[in-house]
């Protein structure tokens, strides 16, 4: 059966990745494996290239060295007789296609509605039409408690609501792997709940996770695996109750006691 | 709206319940505020003086013998003076056309990745803004001085695909529309590139994550925004570039400002020709200024911060938003 094969490429595979901004060096060999289905949370201080190194996962930010994979395949490059050579433009999009990302700060088109938000890039790129695509979207704000807002412009919602039609909008592309970089950070305390409803939903749905993020809680009870980074490292990593109830390094403890 | 509605239930709340207890001071608190006004001396000394100017000014203009203001409507609807108008409407259209597309080139140009096009985008608004129109005007008009004839040969070699005699093509009026288009057309970059630049980096990243390509990304997210960005500095070149085209008078273009030359050379009436010129050069501003205004509250659609006219989604709760708009 091909079923154990399928299950063993791993959804995110990263190899001592580095990366650096002139002489600061913000990804100092970070290796990491998320399996199909997992829900990886990243948790550490700011400035510890856990957002830097998310953003790597599609190419938003290229790698110095190492190597990344996402379901098998090499994220930017093509290896070809042990050279690596770098994609088009066009192939490295339609890498991302395959791969949701949501944003700290929602990043919804401002000038198109939620619905419009949630079409453009299905319609373009899987060839729905209109028609097909409308229904999608629909059904996708249903989805995330939305479904009276399909008409509505980003700047009419609030913070939460804009979130939830961006998680919309990349689940419109059937991505295999959702990215979260800090997405409650930007919200008011009481809209943090309903995105992270929607998440744990997704979660449920065996949806493949990377997470950056704060909320602890949302750690503890969705994620599968747990990542503390700090300077570019990966200083503790296990399952979130074991790591969160005893660190094993001095580092993680203080940051995680602060944070608790 | 919800904070309405908030605010109306605390008010409630508290007539429901005055502080200082039921009856006590209530009666007070509601009787209308009717405060004697600060007086503002000097804004009437300021006003009264001003006043006085402008009418001494009108009466020392209207009292003038040599100025015949019976002249201005007897010119004012000229045959010659409204083909001025007209030329002077052509020559503006098609120089900010032309500008629009060499700008919005350049504008990309210099946002290119590609140094060279960098490079020859930016040595190409660093000329044409950093030399004055008029010299720029001339310079065309005389181009078939050094260039007698113009057309299309295979570069480096003699082999001459098609040619004119440059006196056949510069006529004053493209000489005209190709000094004032490419002048713009510098000016019209740079506020290209800033409507560009001043769309936030994460809709682009947001449009990449998705799947688009750059083009695409360019196309559907990045310049929908930036033309509201660029449309009232691009309405502002539009009314420099009605009010720049008299320099083609210099050059023999019959416009507005040409039309009424040959009129005053002609009866000496100058200075009441000229008030003919700025009358329609005003309406046409003007005009302008207006058809600029409704283009903009057009484009005003969804973004915030910006009154709409969709009174029907009106309902739905509004948050200022920080950042990224």
């Amino acid at each position: 059966m091909s079923t154990p094969t399928v299950a063993s490429v791993p959804a995110v595979s990263a190899r001592a990745i580095r990366k650096s901004y002139g002489s600061n060096e913000v990804l100092r060999g970070i290796d990491l494996e998320v399996g199909p289905g997992q829900v990886q949370v990243i948790v550490g201080p700011s400035g510890s290239g856990k957002s830097t190194f998310l953003r790597c996962i599609n190419h938003l930010e290229r790698i110095d060295s190492g190597r990344l994979y996402v379901e098998g395949d090499l994220v930017g490059y093509r290896e070809h007789r042990g050279r690596l050579h770098e994609l088009r433009p066009q192939e490295v999009a339609r890498q991302r296609a395959r791969t949701g990302m949501v944003f700290q700060h929602f990043n919804l088109f401002a000038h198109m509605t939620v619905t419009q938000n949630v079409i453009e890039a299905p319609r373009h790129l899987r060839g729905l039409t209109k028609r097909e695509a409308v229904e999608l979207a629909h059904d996708l704000l249903r989805k995330v408690g939305l479904a009276d807002k399909a008409d509505a412009y980003p700047a009419e919602l609030s913070g939460g609501q804009q979130q939830r039609v961006a998680i919309a909008r990349a689940l419109a592309m059937e991505p295999r792997l959702m990215l979260f970089d800090e997405p409650t950070s930007a919200l008011d305390p009481e809209l943090v709940g309903d995105v992270l409803d929607v998440m744990r939903g997704l979660a449920e749905g065996g949806m493949t996770m990377v997470v950056v993020t704060h909320e602890m809680g949302f750690a503890r009870d969705v994620g599968d695996a747990l990542v503390v980074m700090a300077d570019g490292q990966v200083i503790e990593q296990g399952p979130p109750r074991d790591v969160l109830a005893n660190p094993a390094t001095e580092r993680a403890a203080k940051f995680l006691a602060r944070v608790h | 709206m919800p904070s309405a509605v908030s605010d109306m239930t605390t008010s409630t709340g508290t007539t429901g319940t005055p502080p200082g207890g039921p009856g006590g001071g209530a009666g007070e608190a509601a009787e209308e505020i009717r405060a004697v006004p600060v007086r503002h001396p000097g804004r009437m000394v300021a006003g009264a003086v001003l006043v006085l100017l402008i009418v001494w000014l009108g009466i020392t203009v209207a009292g003038n013998e040599e100025f015949d203001f019976g002249v201005i409507p007897d010119y004012l609807f000229d045959p010659v003076i409204l083909d001025g108008v007209r030329l002077t409407l052509v020559l503006t259209v098609v120089s900010m056309a032309f500008g629009l597309v060499i700008g919005v080139v350049a504008a990309i140009g210099r946002l290119s990745d590609n140094p060279v096009l960098r490079w020859t985008a930016g040595a190409y608004i660093w000329l044409f803004r950093g030399t004055p129109v008029l010299v720029q005007l001339v310079f065309w008009f005389n181009i078939g001085i050094v260039f007698p004839t113009l057309g299309i040969t295979i570069p480096f070699t003699d082999v001459s695909l098609f040619s004119v005699e440059s006196n056949t093509v510069v006529t004053p009026l493209n000489a005209a529309i190709l000094g004032l288009g490419l002048n713009s057309g510098a000016y019209i970059a740079e506020i290209v590139r800033a409507g560009i630049t001043s769309v936030s980096r994460g809709q682009v990243e947001a449009a990449s994550a998705l799947g688009l390509e750059p083009r695409r990304t360019m196309r559907r997210i990045v310049l929908p925004q930036a033309i509201p960005v660029a449309v009232p500095p691009l309405g502002n070149e539009f009314v420099s570039m009605l009010k720049y085209s008299a320099l083609a008078s210099v050059i023999a273009v019959q416009e507005l400002l040409g039309s009424v030359e040959t009129i005053y050379s002609v009866n000496l009436r100058t200075l009441e020709l000229l008030v003919v010129a700025s009358i329609w050069y005003l309406a046409l501003t003007t005009l302008f200024s207006f058809l600029q205004s409704l283009l903009e509250r057009r484009l005003a659609r969804g973004r915030s911060g910006i009154a709409t006219v969709r009174s029907r989604r009106a309902r739905t709760p509004r948050r200022p938003r920080k950042a990224v708009a």
